[in-house]
C-alpha cells in the first residue's frame, strides 16, 4: 500500500536516498541542506546504513568516492559554498567512473551571500565545475514529491551510467512541506558488479556505454586511479589516444544515450505562441501564470525541464517549435537561458533572471508576457 | 478555493509546529492540497517569526503565502510586522494575552478586518497547566473560526505531529481552543 | 633465475614493471616492509584494500596487486573514511607522503586521527616534494634547501607522529629506513591495531632533496638519518631529566623568593 508523509524537500530526499537503496552519507553542515544530512543520520543506521559528518564538503566528496568503490550506494548533500568545494573529488569521480549522487539545495550565491534564501545559481558549476571535459547527469526537482522521486532517479542514472548525477535543488523545494506519496513499488536499479573472468576490464572502451563495477574485496585487484588510465585502469599519462578514448566514452556514454536520460514536461505548448521554459522552483509559479494567462486566452505554455544536463536541446526544438516567443525563467541572471537561446535559433529567447532570493512571482512572470506580446 | 493562513509569534511559541499542523491535516487527513513554509535564518531564532501554509481544493502551484486571508499574531511584535499583507474583509486571530490589537486598530478599521480574540497562552496556562500548548490551543481555535481544516482532521495530526506520550494533553489543549471560539 | 627474484614480487603487479621511482629511493625499501610486516601479522592480503592520495609514495599502490584507489592530492584519508566505513571488513592501508598528508591534506589527517578510524597510515617522509621536482614541504626542516626556497626554509617543520598522536590516534610512531626490523615491527603493530594507526618513515630522496642539500648520495642521507635519530625511550629518559632539574630550580627560586 502507498504511504503520505507531509514532510520537507529535504527529508523527502533523505527518503528517496534510503528507499533507493543509499546506505553511505558522507556530508558537512550547510544550510539551506543540512536536513538531508540530519534526517540520514537518524535514519540510516536503522537500515543498517552509515553517516560520517566529515571535516568539510572536499572530504565528503572522496568519502562518498570510496564508498561508493566499498560496494555501498552512496550519496552527499550540499549548497553553493560546499558545491565548490566538492569540485575536484566530482571530476575525480567523472573520470573514475565512480555512480554517486551530488545533492545541491541552491541558495542565494556567490560566495556565502544567502544561506536562507533560494536561487539556482549553481546551474553552470554542476555542468563545468570540475576542470575538463566531461557530460554530467542533473535533475531539477520543483516539488517536494518530486525531491523524492528525482532523488531516486539519480542514484538509478547513478548505477546505469557509471558516473555521479546532481539532484539540483533549491531552498524553496528544500524547505516546504509538501504532501508526497511513496509507492509500495519503486524501480531500483541495482549496481551491477561483474562475472569473475580473466579478461574482465574495468573501463572497458564499450561504444555509449561502460562495464559492470565491482567492490573492493571482491576479488578483482582493480586499480583506480584519477590519472589517464587504460582499460585495465593501470595509468597511461602520455598516448594521446589512450586519453582520447576515455575521455570521448566517458562523454558519449551520456551525449548518446540523451533520449533515454533526459525529461521534460511541457502543457499547453501546441499552440502557444509564447513558451516559459524553466525547472525547479520556479516552475510552480510558471505552471500558475500559464493557468491564468489561458483563462485570459493568451496563448501561453510551459516547458518543465526535469533534467536541465544533459541539456535535452531536441526535445526543447520541438516543444517550441510553434513559438514565436520563449522566456526562461531562473533565479540567477541568466544560465539555462544561455543553453536555451544557444539551441532555439527560430523563437526569440528572453530571460527573466531574478535573484534575491524569492521566487518569482506568478504576476510578475504574466508582467513579463505581456510585456512580450505587446512588442 | 486557495486560502492563504500566516501564523506569527516569537520563537519558541511553536508557531512552525501550528502550521505543520495545518498542513498535515488538510493534506493528509481532509483530502485537499496544502504547501507550509516558513522564515528561516536569524529571523527565525528570537524576534517575529512566521510559519505560512497555502491550503486549496485543487493543486497548489505557487507554494508562497502573498496575501493572506487568515493572520494569526501570538505577539504583539509579529503582528504589527505582518498584518500589513492580510486581505481586505480578512481574518484575523489573536492571543490577547500576547498582543494589543488597538495597535493595528487603524489597518483594522481600512482593511474591514474580521477580528477574533482566542487567549490561547492563558488557556494553556490555566487550564491544561502547560504553557508550551498555546499554539496547539490556538490551532484548536483557527479550526473553529475559518473551517479550513476539519476537526477530525485536525486531532489526527495533532496525534501524529506530537511527540509520543504528550497526545492526551495536545488533544485537550485543542479541544479547549476550539471551546473558546464557540 | 628464479632464486634471484624478489620473494615480494607475487604480491606485485609484475604488468606494471618498472617502476617510476627514482635510484636510491627509499620506497622500495618501505615497500618490502611493508610486504614483510603485513605476513609477520598473519593478514590476509586478499582482504587489503590501498588508498592513496598524489606524489611519489601515493604511486606505491599501483605496483601491488590489491584493489587500490589512487585518488586526489591530499584526500586519501577522505576517500578511505569511506571505504572503510561502506565495507568494514576490508583491511584499509593508505600509503601518502609529507606534502601530501601534512600540507593539502593537513585537515583529513588531523580529523581521521581525531575519529581513530581502523586505517593503517604509513606516511613516507622525505622532507620534500618529489613528483613535481624539488618544493619545499612542510616537513622540509628549517634553513633547508628547494627550488621553493632558494635561500633555505624559513619556517619550522611538522612533527607529524606527535602531531597525529595529540589528534587521538591509537598508534602513532616514527621510523627511518635506516631501521628496517623496527619498521616492520611497527607496521605490524599498526596493522594490529583497531584504530587509526600512523607509522612515519623518515626517508632519502637523494634526486630532490639530497642534490638540494649537499646529501648526494643515499648512503650520505642514510648517514645523516642515523646520526640524528634517538630512540624515544631515550629521548623520554633525557627530557625527563630536563624537567626534574627545571623543577628542581624553580624551587630554589621559591625559597629565595621567602
Amino acid at each position: 500500500m502507498a504511504e503520505e508523509f507531509f514532510i520537507q524537500g529535504n527529508e523527502a530526499c533523505a527518503k528517496g536516498a534510503i528507499a533507493a537503496g543509499c546506505r553511505f552519507f558522507a556530508g558537512y553542515p550547510i544550510t539551506p541542506s543540512t536536513e538531508v544530512a540530519e534526517t540520514l543520520a537518524r535514519e540510516l543506521p536503522k537500515v543498517g546504513g552509515s553517516f560520517v559528518q566529515m571535516e568539510d564538503e572536499i572530504g565528503s566528496a572522496g568519502a562518498i568516492i570510496g564508498g561508493s568503490w566499498g560496494g555501498t550506494k552512496s550519496m552527499t548533500a550540499t549548497s553553493g559554498p560546499g558545491i565548490s568545494l566538492m569540485q575536484e573529488n566530482i571530476g575525480y569521480a567523472f573520470m573514475t567512473e565512480t555512480p554517486i549522487v551530488i545533492v545541491d539545495v541552491q541558495r542565494g550565491s556567490p560566495s556565502t551571500a544567502q544561506p536562507t534564501m533560494a536561487s539556482q545559481s549553481d546551474m553552470m558549476q554542476a555542468r563545468w565545475g570540475s576542470h575538463g571535459d566531461y557530460e554530467p547527469i542533473a535533475l531539477s526537482p520543483s516539488s517536494v514529491q518530486e525531491f523524492f522521486d528525482f532523488t531516486i532517479k539519480a542514484f538509478n542514472l547513478a548505477e546505469e551510467y557509471r558516473c555521479p548525477v546532481f539532484v539540483m535543488a533549491d531552498e524553496v523545494i528544500g524547505h516546504m512541506r509538501e504532501k508526497i506519496v511513496v509507492d509500495e513499488d519503486i524501480e531500483i536499479v541495482a549496481r551491477k558488479r561483474p562475472e569473475k573472468s580473466d579478461d574482465y576490464l574495468p573501463f572497458e572502451n564499450i561504444e555509449n556505454g561502460t562495464t559492470p563495477m565491482p567492490a573492493f574485496g571482491d576479488g578483482f585487484d582493480i586499480h583506480v586511479t584519477g590519472l589517464t588510465h587504460d582499460e585495465r585502469g593501470y595509468p597511461d599519462t602520455n598516448t594521446p589516444e589512450t586519453h582520447h578514448n576515455l575521455v570521448k566514452r566517458i562523454c558519449d556514454k551520456v551525449l548518446n544515450n540523451k533520449d533515454k536520460i533526459c525529461s521534460v514536461k511541457s502543457e499547453s505548448c501546441e499552440d502557444a505562441d509564447i513558451i516559459i521554459v524553466s525547472y525547479g522552483a520556479p516552475v510552480r509559479s510558471a505552471v500558475e501564470a500559464v493557468n491564468r494567462a489561458r483563462a485570459n486566452n493568451q496563448k501561453v505554455g510551459y516547458v518543465k525541464l526535469d533534467t536541465p544536463w544533459p541539456f535535452p536541446d531536441e526535445q526543447l526544438k520541438e516543444i517550441t517549435k510553434n513559438a514565436s516567443d520563449v522566456l526562461v525563467v531562473e533565479m540567477n541572471l541568466g544560465q539555462m537561458y544561455h543553453e536555451v537561446d544557444r539551441v532555439l535559433k527560430d523563437a526569440d529567447v528572453h530571460l527573466m533572471g531574478v535573484i534575491g532570493g524569492l521566487l518569482p512571482t506568478p504576476d510578475e512572470i504574466l508582467d513579463e508576457i505581456n510585456k512580450i506580446g505587446g512588442n | 478555493m486557495r486560502t492563504e493562513i500566516r501564523i506569527c509569534g516569537f520563537g519558541g511559541q511553536g508557531i512552525i509546529l501550528a502550521g505543520i499542523i495545518l498542513g498535515k491535516s488538510a493534506s493528509l487527513f481532509d483530502e485537499k492540497e496544502a504547501v507550509q513554509t516558513q522564515s528561516y535564518g536569524p529571523e527565525a531564532r528570537g524576534g517575529a517569526s512566521k510559519c505560512e501554509v497555502v491550503i486549496s481544493d485543487t493543486e497548489v502551484d505557487y507554494p508562497k503565502v502573498q496575501n493572506p486571508d487568515i493572520l494569526v499574531a501570538m505577539s504583539n511584535e509579529a503582528l504589527i510586522k505582518y498584518i500589513v499583507d492580510l486581505k481586505d474583509n480578512g481574518t484575523l486571530i489573536v492571543d490577547p494575552g500576547t498582543t494589543d490589537v488597538e495597535d493595528v486598530r487603524d489597518f483594522i478599521d481600512e482593511h474591514n478586518i474580521e477580528v477574533y480574540e482566542a487567549p490561547a497562552t492563558k488557556t494553556a496556562t490555566d487550564e491544561i497547566g502547560l504553557k508550551i500548548v498555546a499554539n496547539i490551543v490556538m490551532v484548536g481555535a483557527i479550526t473553529k473560526i475559518t473551517k479550513v481544516i476539519s476537526k477530525e482532521a485536525a486531532v489526527k495530526a495533532i496525534e501524529a505531529s506530537v511527540p509520543k506520550g504528550t497526545e492526551e494533553k495536545n488533544i485537550a489543549a485543542f479541544e479547549a481552543g476550539y471551546a473558546l471560539a464557540e | 633465475m628464479s632464486e634471484n627474484k624478489n620473494r615480494f614480487l607475487p604480491y606485485l603487479r609484475e604488468d606494471r614493471l618498472p617502476h617510476i621511482f627514482c635510484p636510491g629511493c627509499g620506497n622500495g625499501a618501505i615497500i618490502n616492509a611493508f610486504l614483510a610486516a603485513m605476513e609477520k601479522a598473519d593478514m590476509d592480503f586478499d582482504n587489503i584494500a590501498m588508498v592513496s592520495g598524489i606524489g611519489c609514495s601515493s604511486r606505491i599502490p599501483g605496483y601491488i596487486k590489491c584493489d587500490s584507489l589512487h585518488t586526489t592530492h591530499g584526500r586519501a584519508l577522505s576517500f578511505a573514511t569511506g571505504l572503510k566505513t561502506a565495507n568494514k571488513d576490508l583491511d584499509v592501508v593508505v600509503f601518502t607522503g609529507d606534502g601530501d598528508a601534512a600540507s593539502i591534506g593537513g585537515n583529513h589527517l588531523i580529523h581521521a586521527a581525531r575519529r581513530n578510524i581502523n586505517l593503517t597510515v604509513i606516511c613516507i617522509n622525505n622532507n620534500i616534494y618529489g613528483m613535481t621536482g624539488g618544493q619545499i614541504s612542510p616537513t622540509s626542516p628549517k634553513g633547508s634547501f628547494g627550488t621553493t626556497a632558494p635561500y633555505g626554509n624559513l619556517d619550522a617543520p611538522f612533527k607529524l607522529a606527535e602531531l597525529v598522536a595529540a589528534a587521538g590516534a591509537s598508534y602513532s610512531a616514527r621510523w627511518t629506513t635506516v631501521q628496517m626490523e623496527n619498521l616492520v615491527l611497527s607496521i605490524k603493530a599498526g596493522l594490529k591495531n583497531k584504530g587509526f594507526s600512523f607509522i612515519e618513515v623518515a626517508t632519502q630522496c637523494p634526486t630532490y632533496f639530497g642534490r638540494k642539500n649537499k646529501l648526494k648520495t643515499p648512503t650520505a642521507m642514510a648517514a645523516v638519518m642515523k646520526a640524528n635519530t634517538v630512540f624515544k625511550s631515550a629521548a623520554d629518559r633525557k627530557n625527563l631529566v630536563r624537567k626534574l632539574l627545571s623543577t628542581l630550580h624553580i624551587q630554589q627560586n621559591y625559597r629565595w623568593i621567602i
